[in-house]
């Protein structure tokens, strides 16, 4: 037990990087479900296309060998995931969900048609990129002697990086919806669609840039996860998919702190299942906490922010 | 300046409206009355185009509503105050002023505080609860934000769907009086109201609706002694 207690510091240091990355994603379930009601099952592919452009980039500018500051590399690896991954999401929305709920399907259909974007998504990147996992040169830009200790915890500039970057783009994203005409606009479609549109808001448009705003995000995620693991492979998706929507329900679904809290929270549950039960046991724990959330509280912990509003 | 002619709405299989013929002139408070189910809200709708007309046109200073997308509708000078208020609840009362100016949030900044100060003039309790959430408010206070809410598009249109609805009775007099202050600034009203009394009291002239069809259209004084009004809108025999 001593020993379980000497690294559960470590542990739990692990399990909140994870933890704001788990909130990343999870803020594109939850803020595409405050618009439309649905979950966007196809965000998990997203996230991994966003890993495999920083890929990409970080492979182009090695290969070019491109003088460039490191500090600049970073950047320039974030900028075209979210912007293409942005483009993606509002394309997926534009041509694989609005024909369907612009028809007045149910609120299953588009659900059917995320979970086929899924597929195809997953299959693309397969057929185009090949099966094999590619891998990240991470050390090239934060060797691995770069880290230091604090009170016998183990930490690493590149997890510091992850967590600062992550919760800076949370931060955008808070004051982008609280504070600015976009994220008023959005507000307005999450709590009654019919007075946003008698407001004059283009709901189409707004909903569109919901999408935009949270795949970008998920592809900021891809890349720190990239590079953190150092290994991507075009399944990745799924199961960080299910962690993150798991995060957002845990949070509260539609709810933008709930599911930064969410992410945090999963992240650090996984790390104490991790040190007191086994690693193996990771994802029971997490799944199993979902349940007991889903039975217990099932509007979240911070509550679905636009529960009391009737259905679409 | 607004005109329906033979409009014709269904819901699915239902017809809502049969043949609306309206008109409503300039600087006008037109009052739409009649009971449940009689299709009022749906002439509201219809205007705003959230529902589609089957066939009748629409026409707005001239130009073809129907078939127009809300938002380029209320784009053009037309603001609703919706049955129920329906503000935004999750947002304070100056952001949901804010959201009603959003149609002009490109117009220089101090215009739009104009407008802010002039809604507050003439409801200054809203100055008051600026920061306080809307949901938060009682039922009168959000009736006076919606109202505000709609001011703030600057519009020359306002329709309004049942404003007295669930409000007390002094509070229903004080919410017609300022209908009628916002009508001497300029702006033409087309009121909905089961309240025909005082609905009629402050309108110029008014159409009833039954069943989805005009039935009878008069000067509101004319309508006020009209024994079919009396009778079916009154509660008098």
């Amino acid at each position: 037990m001593g020993d379980l207690i000497a690294i559960l510091p470590q542990q739990l240091v692990f399990g909140l990087a994870l933890g704001t990355i788990y909130g990343l994603i999870a803020l594109g379930y939850t803020m595409v479900y405050g618009v439309l009601f649905m979950i966007n099952f196809a965000h998990g592919e997203i996230f991994m296309i966003g890993a495999y452009i920083g890929w990409a980039v970080l492979s182009a500018l090695l290969n070019l060998s491109v003088g460039m500051n490191p500090i600049w590399v970073l950047p320039v690896m974030l900028l075209p995931a979210m912007v293409l991954c942005g483009g993606l999401g509002m394309g997926l929305e534009r041509f694989a969900y609005r024909p369907l709920y612009a028809r007045g399907a149910t609120r299953l259909g588009p659900l059917i048609s995320a979970v086929g974007a899924s597929i195809f998504l997953q299959n693309a990147v397969m057929l185009t990129q090949g099966a094999r996992m590619k891998v990240y040169m991470t050390n090239l830009l934060f060797p691995r002697n770069w880290r230091f200790e604090i009170l016998g915890v183990n930490i690493s500039v590149l997890l510091i990086v992850m967590v600062v970057i992550s919760a800076l783009l949370m931060w955008a994203l808070v004051v982008l919806v609280q504070r600015t005409t976009l994220g008023r606009a959005i507000r307005a479609v999450s709590e009654d669609r019919e007075m946003a549109a008698v407001m004059g808001i283009n709901v189409g448009r707004v909903v569109g840039m919901t999408f935009f705003l949270g795949s970008a995000l998920g592809g900021a995620a891809g890349v720190l996860i990239g590079l953190y693991y150092t290994q991507i492979d075009f399944v990745m998706g799924y199961s960080a998919g299910l962690k993150a929507f798991t995060a957002a329900v845990l949070g509260g679904i539609g709810n933008i702190r709930g599911a930064m809290l969410g992410g945090l929270l999963l992240g650090v549950i996984e790390s104490l299942a991790v040190t007191f039960i086994n690693p193996a046991f990771k994802d029971v724990v997490a799944f199993a906490v979902l349940i007991l959330v889903l039975i217990f509280r099932p509007e979240g912990i911070l509550g679905e922010t636009l529960a009391d509003r009737k259905k679409v | 300046m607004l005109r329906l002619d033979q409009v014709v709405t269904y819901y699915g299989p239902i017809m809502a409206l049969d043949g609306v013929s309206l008109e409503v002139r300039a600087g006008e408070i037109v009052c739409l009355l009649g009971g449940n189910a009689s299709g009022k809200s749906t002439t509201m709708k219809t205007i705003l185009g959230i529902v589609r007309p089957r066939t009748g046109t629409v026409e707005f200073e001239g130009e073809r509503l129907d078939g127009m997308a809300t938002g380029e509708i209320v784009r053009r000078g037309i603001s609703l105050v919706p049955e129920a208020r329906r503000i935004f609840g999750r947002m304070t009362v100056w952001e949901n002023l804010v959201m009603g100016s959003y149609v002009r949030r490109n117009d220089p900044k101090d215009e739009i505080d104009r407008d802010m100060k002039r809604v507050f003039a003439l409801f200054p309790r809203l100055r008051e609860r600026q920061m306080q959430y809307g949901g938060t408010m009682s039922g009168g206070e959000q009736q006076m934000l919606a109202i505000g809410r709609a001011l703030m598009a600057r519009p020359r249109l306002l329709l309004m769907d049942e404003p007295s609805m669930g409000l007390s009775p002094a509070f229903v007099d004080q919410v017609f009086d300022i209908i009628q202050e916002i009508n001497r600034q300029g702006t033409t009203i087309l009121v909905v109201e089961q309240n025909a009394t005082v609905a009629l009291s402050i309108a110029h002239r008014g159409y009833v609706l039954q069943n989805g069809r005009i039935v009878i259209t008069h000067d509101a004084a004319a309508l006020l002694k009209a024994d079919e009004v009396r009778r079916a809108y009154l509660g008098e025999e």
